[in-house]
């Protein structure tokens, strides 16, 4: 069952992000970027495995909405980010 | 608008207005997407303003945010299981997996408070600086978000009690189930961009 | 503790206090005369609980008449104080709390309500729908709309008015600098207004994207509707982000947190970036519905296709992705850095292409076109140039070098008004004479409209091309005086004598509406311009449910198509069947005054009783969730009398163009 999949997966990709953050000595930048990349998979799990949302007639819609929703809040955290840091 | 039901879909789907409606709470989501997005660019530009007061490091303690974060990703599953039995047409089970994410829920909004009055006692508030202001801004509003679910969802069922399952209700469920996932995803990037990233500098 | 009983009321300024005792005494009439002619049950059932798009959209457009009328008194204040050196008319902090709330009403609460308006009465009506995807919602939208303006609106009377600007910038705009409750109205009120907008972004997504008629497909909508599309796309986008930014500022000022201040480790400049992120797909969002207007007037009036259908629409899909990457261009001075800057500047460049093509596309539409200027189409073609004398001085301020020459001038006030004002309000205008028709029965007429025309763009010009020059001079925004000196005097008196030109046209369409209202012929066809989209294949004003057959699209400009085939237009009887429409609901109105309620204990910082009264809105919810009402059929009877009357009207007005 998906259901019972998508969780073991979420949990796993969980503790894999824990183990990372935590228990290595990698930089921080790659740290970031790997626990960053973890929490994108696990949200994108969400999104399909238990939120279906390729359902629907209207799933088309729904899923360049959620694009367009993603593509708002990368430009407005990336670029409050970059615009606030002065330059620097 | 007229109620013509089209019994091949799963019931939530069945009418017009039914469709409407979860496309709409979709793009309602897409609004939620940039909310929280503008609160973590907010904490994001503010997390490094400490102002004297305490940092990440000094606060944050992992086993707490750790039982959190099982805590809601069961929740987030069970909502699911919940999900899965009613398009079963079981409403035992849509309504026990139901109680079960909920008590989860709870849990993690009483195991929050409870961080928050840790924190205040430790003399980092609201008040204290801008990381500080962000922080409790940012976790608040989700954890409004979460408790405001546990009381709608107690709301729908209620009413699937009284009238069984029927589209309108069984649409309901669907919404609330969507919105429940929504806040784990953004659990998730909390998760990963406050705590795990506080901790890790 | 909150704020102390004696600063309740503004005292000690006898304009103010005449203008209390002007507000009680209105309020006193209208209450008196409502309960004299009895209507005040006719008032809740026709309208206070109304779901129906049409009659929603005509109390927007009543508000908006209404917003525009302060604001412009706002707008006229300034100009009077500033006509001549050391003017005396307004103090520094009178100016100050004028040009803020000037610039909130006309942005918030004229100019979008004007829109919302005019879509709420024609987008179901073009679609051939028979309302708003969620009908209930509409209403609270709009009623939420209203409380958020008039809890601005007693800001002048009751606690103080706001005074940092529209912009309300940190940190001017907090605690420690700004210590009254003024800009406490400016975080609540606006809030509660923009949920509204958000709620209605929603609905109209759906709404088009779920109940266009058969045969329409999305190539074949009409402009207006693809322009609302957009924006209602663009609002979902943004007005999120302003929730925020506001809720930020309430916590500040409210709560004592350090996101904005000096204190504390805050950065005032993150607040002037949320607002700008916010801010300028705003801007978009009130022009891309007026452009649609303009097309649909055009094409009406030039008696053609729209020219460039395919690229209009690409142009503004391709405006919905860059509006939101040039927010920068507000803050070019705050120092962000040369790479920032540059590309900021290169996107806001890019906008004018878009723009551009669109300008192309109605200059080319009207080619070779029979041409007819109705008072609808004056205001079109007047717009073209107005903007683009706006859009010109708008890429010289996109320049980040160039834009610390001009920042904070009056160059920029007479930038921004010359894209306001022609791209919104005339077309508003022109909106409002080419469907006064569809939304009241009767036209406005047209000889006060060429009046109102007339006073109004040459008024609009003299207030505001002066402006530009004194801009260049050096006259900065926001200052409430300068000396005689600066050499300033003849262009700012011209500039002042302009706005009250401008002034006597707008009193030419409330003169327009009040003589229409009365006089005007009440026999006219349901298509009185010879137009080509669906909303004139019904009746004049429409019926409550719209169409008694939902028409079928063949092709673009659908109405046209079937008046040129003679396809669809008449109904048989036995295809009239049952209509089914929602019932009427209390809640919206009621939740809205709630909210209203809400806020304005939060603004006056009395924490508890706020938090009680947000418990209603909880209830509200409550009551709304366990809500099963499921409207009501409209029997065949019925529709059969409401179509008999209005389909054989007998030696009906066809062509009201001469
Ligand atoms: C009715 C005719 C109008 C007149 C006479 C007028 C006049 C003015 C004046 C004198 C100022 C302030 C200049 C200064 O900084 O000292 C101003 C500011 C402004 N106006 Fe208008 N205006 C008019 C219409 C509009 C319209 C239709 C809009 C928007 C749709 C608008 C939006 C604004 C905004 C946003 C500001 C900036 C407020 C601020 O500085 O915070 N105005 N206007
Ligand atoms: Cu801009």
């Amino acid at each position: 069952m998906t259901q019972v999949f998508g969780f073991v997966l979420s949990l796993v990709l969980t503790f894999a992000a824990l183990f990372v953050a935590l228990k290595t000595s990698l930089s921080f930048n790659a740290i970031i970027w790997i626990i960053g990349t973890l929490a994108v998979i696990q949200a994108a799990l969400q999104l399909f495995m238990f939120m279906h949302l390729k359902d629907g007639e209207d799933s088309k819609a729904q899923t360049i909405n959620i694009l367009y929703g993603i593509f708002i809040a990368v430009v407005t955290v990336a670029g409050s980010i970059w615009v606030m840091s002065f330059g620097m | 608008m007229s109620a013509n039901l089209n019994t091949a879909l799963p019931l939530e789907y069945q009418t017009e207005q039914n469709r409407m409606n979860i496309l709409g709470f979709w793009i309602f989501l897409g609004a939620e997407i940039i909310l929280f997005a503008t609160l973590f660019a907010t904490y994001s530009v503010l997390s490094t303003r400490f102002a004297g007061g305490p940092t990440q490091n000094d606060l944050f303690e992992i086993k707490g945010v750790m039982t959190e974060t099982i805590l809601l990703l069961t929740s987030s599953f069970t909502c699911g299981l919940a999900i899965y039995e009613m398009h079963r047409g079981n409403k035992k089970g849509l309504l026990t997996w139901m109680i079960i994410t909920l008590l989860l829920g709870a849990g993690f909004v009483g195991l929050e408070i409870n961080e928050f009055i840790t924190y205040v006692h430790e003399g980092a508030t609201m008040q204290t600086s801008a990381f500080l202001s962000s922080f409790f801004v940012l976790l608040g509003t989700h954890g409004l978000h979460v408790s405001m679910g546990i009381g709608w969802a107690v709301m729908v069922m209620i009413q699937i009690v009284k009238r069984g399952l029927t589209p309108v209700t069984a649409r309901k469920a669907f919404i609330i189930g969507l919105y429940w996932h929504f806040l784990d995803v953004v659990w998730i990037f909390i998760f990963t961009f406050v705590y795990l990233k506080g901790m890790v500098s | 503790m909150g704020i102390k009983w004696d600063k309740f009321f503004i005292t000690g300024d006898p304009l103010i206090l005449g203008s209390q005792i002007a507000i009680l005494l209105t309020m006193i009439g209208i209450v008196a005369l409502v309960t004299y002619l009895k209507k005040w049950k006719w008032l809740w059932r026709e309208w206070f609980t109304t779901v129906d798009h049409k009659r929603i959209g005509i109390m927007y457009i009543l508000m908006g008449v209404l917003m525009f009328f302060r604001g412009g008194v706002d707008g006229l204040l300034m100009k009077a104080q500033t006509a001549t050196a050391d003017g005396k008319l307004l103090d520094a902090q009178h100016y100050n709390e004028v040009f803020t709330t000037h610039g909130v009403i006309m942005i918030l609460f004229m100019a979008m309500p004007l829109l919302i308006g005019i879509m709420n009465v024609i987008i179901p009506l073009q679609i051939g729908a028979r309302d708003v995807a969620f009908p209930q919602l509409n209403a609270l939208s709009f009623w939420l709309t209203f409380s958020g303006a008039m809890l601005f609106n007693i800001s002048f009377v009751i606690g103080g008015s706001p005074d940092a600007g529209w912009t309300a910038y940190f940190p001017l705009a907090g605690k420690e600098f700004t210590p009254g409750i003024g800009n406490n109205f400016y975080a609540v009120a606006i809030q509660i207004a923009g949920i509204g907008t958000l709620m209605t972004g929603i609905n109209f997504i759906v709404t088009v994207l779920k109940m266009r008629v058969k045969g329409m497909t999305l190539m074949k909508m009409p402009m207006f509707t693809w322009t609302s599309f957009i924006t209602s796309i663009i609002i979902v986008a943004s007005f999120p982000i302003l929730t925020v930014a506001l809720a930020l500022m309430t916590f500040d000022r409210i709560f004592g947190t350090h996101f904005f201040t000096l204190g504390g480790g805050g950065l005032d400049m993150m607040w002037v970036n949320l607002f700008w992120l916010w801010g300028h797909p705003e801007v978009y969002i009130v022009v891309l519905p007026a452009f649609g207007m303009f097309s649909e007037v055009i094409s009406t009036f030039s008696r053609k296709m729209l020219f460039g259908y395919k690229s209009m629409v690409f142009s503004i899909v391709g405006i919905a992705f860059l509006s939101m990457l040039v927010w920068v261009h507000h803050f070019f001075t705050m120092g962000a850095g040369p790479a920032v800057n540059s590309i900021f500047s290169i996107t806001t460049m890019m906008i004018a292409i878009p723009t551009g093509v669109k300008i192309f596309n109605w200059l080319f539409t009207m080619r070779k076109g029979r041409i007819q200027f109705t008072t609808a189409m004056l205001w079109a073609l007047a717009f073209v140039p107005c903007f683009i004398i706006g859009g010109t001085t708008g890429v010289m301020l996109a320049m980040g070098a160039a834009d610390y020459q001009y920042h904070n001038s009056l160059f920029l006030v007479a930038h921004f008004h010359y894209v306001l004002i022609p791209g919104v309000v005339f077309a508003v205008f022109a909106g409002l004479y080419y469907w006064w028709p569809k939304m009241f029965g009767h036209m406005l007429n047209e000889k006060l409209g060429k009046l109102h025309f007339w006073f109004f763009v040459i008024g609009f010009n003299m207030t505001f091309l002066p402006m530009f020059f004194l801009g260049l001079d050096g006259a900065v925004r926001r200052s409430y005086t300068y000396s005689a000196e600066t050499g300033f005097g003849p262009l700012m008196l011209v500039s002042a004598i302009g706005a009250g030109i401008l002034a006597i046209g707008f009193g030419f369409l409330c003169y327009n509406i009040y003589w229409s209202a009365r006089y005007a012929d009440r026999n006219i066809s349901s298509d009185p311009w010879d137009a080509r989209t669906l909303e004139w294949a019904t009746a004049s004003p429409a019926p409550f449910y719209n169409f008694a057959k939902l028409p079928e699209v063949k092709s673009l400009d659908a109405f046209w198509y079937m008046k040129k085939n003679n396809d669809g237009l008449e109904l048989r009887e036995n295809e009239i069947k049952e209509i089914h429409m929602p019932s009427n609901s209390g809640l919206p109105i009621i939740m809205a005054i709630v909210f209203g309620i809400a806020g304005f204990f939060l603004i006056f910082e009395w924490k508890i009783a706020a938090l009680v009264a947000a418990l209603g809105i909880i209830a509200g919810l409550i009551v709304r969730s366990f809500d099963y009402n499921d409207g009501f059929h409209v029997p065949v009877d019925e529709i059969k009398a409401t179509e008999k009357a209005w389909r054989k009207v007998d030696k009906e007005v066809k062509d009201h163009v001469s």
